[in-house]
């Protein structure tokens, strides 16, 4: 069984009239990784985010499973204690609450939901510091708001450490190698690298071949006019880089 | 013609008439209500900036009659819903009446007791500063205060006394069958150079009966006195509270005050400080968290007569259903007041499309050379955030309330006596669920 199924979905920004998704489908095992490509205003984020359930959009028809289960009509904090986790584009800066305080929320609500005991302050606390450190967050980060005043790649590393801690089933991440350093790219490939395993998968949005040289995806969609017009494995991803989105985007205008 | 008004011929002032005080605040009392016959009435809000954005007819309309001394809680019940700490000299007054079974003697440096039974050196020491600070004598509820003075709190730090152990001042109202008035009154001398710690906390025994504290603090700063005050507001939901606070600085004395309000139907907080002395620095801080139809108004003004002064207003609302605060900060720089700084911000955070507030920080500089610099918003939750919150498992009332932890945390991190953080904390918890977000459709 795939581990996410997309079934031909239209989505728009609810109550318009225009649809952004329009007959996307995607199928993605235990254990792949897939990546995403396509123009600026494709609609890779609003698949991101109509896969993790963002209230401003609606779903008009297909549906979306995740390992068998239709999560199509679930709240996105349901989808996330499944397994869930889309790391942001634009992560959102949260006055007066601390990394450390956030994510223990978050494990919390995740074992609630799988019946498990709730770790303790002391357990937590070390998970988070061995985190911290993998992720080469600077420590004092963590004892500021979370994300207010973080720098662009800060942010990332920010999601990679929650990504790192939650331990999701199905990880989307939405263009997490945009802005960062050589470093940091190194850091977020070695921790997807580190996080594969037969049950779980990836779904990688990026505009650049470069974290492909370091996680190699075992598919790549690319996405144009909200519908994925070819799929292939990485070899595509490095045609891309020399042809440009241009055959594609008169392939998806003739179709 | 509201009661209150009609009051000063009427019922009140059958209550005015029988009330017995001690013979040495018989002066102030005559002479306050004297000029409570031609104060402005707050309910007369035509051209009365000072009561602009608060209707207070829902309390003056109520007939409430002068609380006398009835059965006392047991100390036990108190502590479930007062900040409380042994080691804090405590002064309670139940209805007005004080309550020797929920006190504790004064240690140390500091002198503590009840206005009705000082001695005479003690008395002569406050008859100076009693009712003088600041243009109390001009205020409606200050004077009505004033004019049923029978009791209260004063406190002496002597010169150079650097007392570590807080005083608290405690008022609570007991349960009341029918509309009950206190008039609680404290009075603060904080000498030369001292230093020390006050808690000011107001509560209700019951959840749901209707009474009305007229509340009037002075503090007088001499040079060099460091004060560390804290002002809990937690009466019932139905009452009504107005609390007044005015503080006389004189050269190099500081003040810090961190104010929590949660509770009233109608609360107001009334502060004012006078920097009557170079150097003086007076740090004024609050959280006001209001909902379903309550009504909070923050009158914080700070008069800078001397140069040199410092003043800070730093003040958080956080508002949920119908509910109304307000928030009018006025800096006033005198000609003189020369090299003052002075910063006012007012931020609010609303959870319903019902909910209100008038933020109003203002100043007006007759001098030169000063930094002065204000602020306020108000914006309601921000969707994308509890969006993100949700992505990461956490439900939308959990996400709510760990927004509004996180915007109280500013403030409430402020204080630095543990118990009542503690207080802070647990009454702000059990409130959360009162405070919903609502999103406009
Ligand atoms: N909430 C919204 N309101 C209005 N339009 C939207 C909204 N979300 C997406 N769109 C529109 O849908 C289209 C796809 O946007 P989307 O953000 O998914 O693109 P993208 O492929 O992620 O682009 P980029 O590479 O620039 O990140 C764009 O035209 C965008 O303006
Ligand atoms: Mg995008």
């Amino acid at each position: 069984m795939p581990l996410l199924e997309v079934k031909d979905i239209h989505a728009r920004v609810v109550n318009a009239d225009k649809s952004i998704l329009q007959g996307l489908s995607l199928s993605i095992n235990p254990g792949e990784v897939h990546a995403i490509m396509g123009p600026n205003g494709s609609g890779k984020s609003t698949l991101a985010n109509v896969l993790a359930g963002r209230p401003d959009y609606e779903l008009t028809s297909g549906e979306i499973r995740l390992a068998g289960e239709d999560i199509s009509a679930l709240l996105p904090e349901e989808r996330a204690v499944r397994g869930l986790f889309l790391a942001f584009q634009y992560p959102a800066e949260i006055p007066g609450v601390r990394p450390w305080q956030f994510l223990k929320a978050s494990v919390d609500a995740i074992a609630e939901y799988r019946g498990e005991k709730k770790l303790g302050v002391r357990e937590f606390t070390k998970v988070f510091e061995q985190a911290v450190k993998e992720v080469a967050i600077n420590p004092e980060l963590s004892k500021r708001s979370l994300n207010e005043g973080f720098s662009g790649g800060e942010k990332k590393r920010n999601e990679m450490l929650q990504m790192k801690i939650l331990q999701p089933r199905l990880c989307v991440m939405d263009e997490t190698d945009s802005g960062l350093d050589i470093d940091a790219l190194k850091t977020v490939a070695a921790i997807v690298n580190g996080m594969r395993s037969p049950e779980r998968s990836f779904l990688i949005v990026t505009h650049y071949q470069r974290i492909l040289e370091h996680v190699t995806p075992d598919f790549v969609h690319i996405l144009v006019g909200g519908r994925i017009v070819k799929s292939g494995n990485s070899q595509l991803a490095r045609e891309l880089e020399k042809t440009g989105y241009e055959r594609f985007i008169k392939v998806a205008a003739g179709a | 013609m509201t009661t209150l008004t009609r009051a000063r011929t009427g019922p009140f002032a059958a209550d005015y008439a029988a009330l017995k005080a001690a013979a040495w605040l018989t002066p102030a009392r005559e002479r306050a209500w004297e000029r409570l016959q031609e104060a402005a009435s707050p309910s007369e809000r035509r051209g009365n900036e000072r009561w602009k954005y608060t209707d207070v007819r829902p309390l003056t309309s109520v007939p409430y009659r002068l609380a006398h001394a009835g059965a006392l809680p047991g100390l036990a019940e108190v502590k479930k819903i007062a900040p409380w700490d042994d080691a804090w000299t405590t002064l309670t007054f139940v209805d007005g009446h004080f309550a020797p079974a929920l006190s504790t003697e004064p240690t140390g440096r500091v002198a503590a007791g009840r206005l009705a039974t000082a001695t005479a050196s003690v008395q002569s020491l406050l008859e100076a500063r009693l009712a003088k600070v600041q243009a109390i004598d001009e205020e409606y509820f200050t004077l009505l205060n004033t004019a049923f003075l029978s009791d209260g709190a004063y406190v002496h730090v002597p010169d150079n006394a650097v007392e570590e152990r807080a005083v608290h001042l405690l008022f609570i109202a007991s349960p009341a069958t029918s509309p009950r008035v206190a008039h609680p009154r404290t009075l603060v001398i904080a000498g030369k150079n001292s230093q020390s710690k006050f808690v000011e906390s107001y509560v209700s025994l019951a959840d749901s009966d209707q009474h009305f504290s007229n509340a009037v603090t002075e503090f007088f700063l001499d040079d060099g006195a460091q004060v560390e005050h804290y002002r809990i507001l937690a009466e019932n939901e139905k009452s009504h509270h107005i609390g007044n606070t005015r503080v006389h600085h004189m050269a190099n004395s500081r003040f810090n005050s961190i104010s929590f309000a949660i509770g009233p139907a109608i609360g107001r907080n009334d502060h004012h400080a006078l920097i009557d002395g170079p150097g003086a620095e007076t740090n004024l801080s609050g959280l006001y968290m209001t909902t379903n139809g309550q009504h909070m108004d923050n009158n914080i003004s700070v008069n800078h007569e001397k140069p040199h002064g410092t003043s800070r207003q730093y003040y958080k609302g956080i508002l949920a259903g119908k509910s109304r605060a307000v928030f009018s900060g006025i800096v006033v720089v005198k000609p003189g007041a020369d090299k003052t700084f002075a910063d006012q911000k007012d931020l609010n955070l609303l959870l319903s499309p019902g909910a209100e507030v008038d933020t109003k920080p203002s100043l007006e500089i007759f001098a030169d050379d000063v930094k002065c610099f204000h602020g306020a918003t108000a914006g309601h939750v921000d969707l994308d955030t509890l969006y993100y919150m949700r992505s990461r498992g956490i439900g939308l009332e959990a996400a709510t309330q760990m927004l509004i932890r996180g915007f109280a945390a500013e403030v409430v991190e402020r204080i630095k006596l543990p118990a009542l953080a503690r207080y802070v904390e647990g009454v702000t918890e059990k409130m959360l669920p009162e405070f919903r977000l609502e999103v406009p459709k």
